[in-house]
């Protein structure tokens, strides 16, 4: 049996923040491979340099595209939201005032939808 | 909030005694602000690329430049230790009796992460020598 103290906070009835720990973790597992790969591929397999237009065109449009398109919009995705929620907890750290914290709160959450809009958007649209 | 309220942020952060898993906290914490940056930025150069030809090569010299290149191998190295100290704290979350051996979990983490990052940045080393 667990032992309940007075001064021990009730649990919230909420499970956000369950649930977010969890993403965080089950996101950074399969970021950790797949931002690992899109880095080391773009970086030395086809190599900072020779990155242009071109080559990111050929690569929605070629043969692969159904693939990257996918590839890319799970990065956008998982990367997008396990940052911008990284960047939660931070503010929870060290943004003490409430009103300020809503304020800050409210803009990263701007700023997620914008990444995710602007960034699936070109993802979906682009023909060449 | 500061450890001790009579010092200032940053040096109660730098003072605290917490060892090898309070560096890999600050570091943890740092690199994840930084790749956040970076992927706001990211997205809106490749956004770009949906604007029009010019408009995207017009930022390439974030990839293309020489003298930016130290910025990019400090993403490599974030990207490397986020990921792989990330890895160590889902180890230790999950298999919590993996906690007692923070120190050595850490320590792998470094070594991995150095070896990765100096064989990555000596690649690219050579290939703007050559």
């Amino acid at each position: 049996m667990t032992t309940r103290y007075a001064r021990t906070p009730k649990p919230s009835g909420s499970t956000f923040e369950l649930l977010s720990w969890f993403y965080m973790r089950a996101s950074g597992a399969l970021l950790a491979l797949m931002v690992v790969f899109h880095l080391v591929w773009m970086h030395y397999v086809i190599g900072l340099n020779n990155i242009n237009f071109d080559v990111i065109a050929g690569r929605w449009t070629g043969p692969g595209g159904i693939f990257w398109r996918s590839y890319d919009l799970t990065l956008l995705i998982l990367a997008s939201l396990h940052g911008m929620n990284g960047i939660r907890f931070v503010t929870d750290d060290y943004i003490h005032n409430r009103g300020w914290r809503a304020l800050v709160k409210a803009l990263i959450a701007l700023v997620l939808l914008l990444m995710v809009v602007f960034g699936g958007l070109v993802i979906f649209t682009f023909n060449g | 909030m500061s450890a001790n309220p009579k010092k200032g942020f940053v040096s109660s952060t730098l003072s605290y005694k917490g060892g090898i898993g309070h560096w890999s906290w600050i570091l943890h914490r740092l690199g994840g602000l930084g790749i956040a940056f970076f992927l706001i930025l990211h997205i809106l150069d490749i956004f770009m690329v949906g604007v029009s030809k010019s408009a995207f090569e017009d930022l390439l010299f974030i990839y293309h430049e020489p003298l930016l290149r130290p910025v990019i191998w400090a993403l490599v190295f974030g990207v490397f230790y986020h990921a792989l100290n990330g890895l160590r704290i889902i180890i230790q979350d999950f298999w919590p009796h993996m906690f007692r051996y923070q120190k050595q979990l850490a320590t792998t983490v470094w070594v991995i992460v150095i070896v990765l990052t100096v064989f990555l940045v000596g690649v690219d080393i050579v290939g703007m020598m050559a």
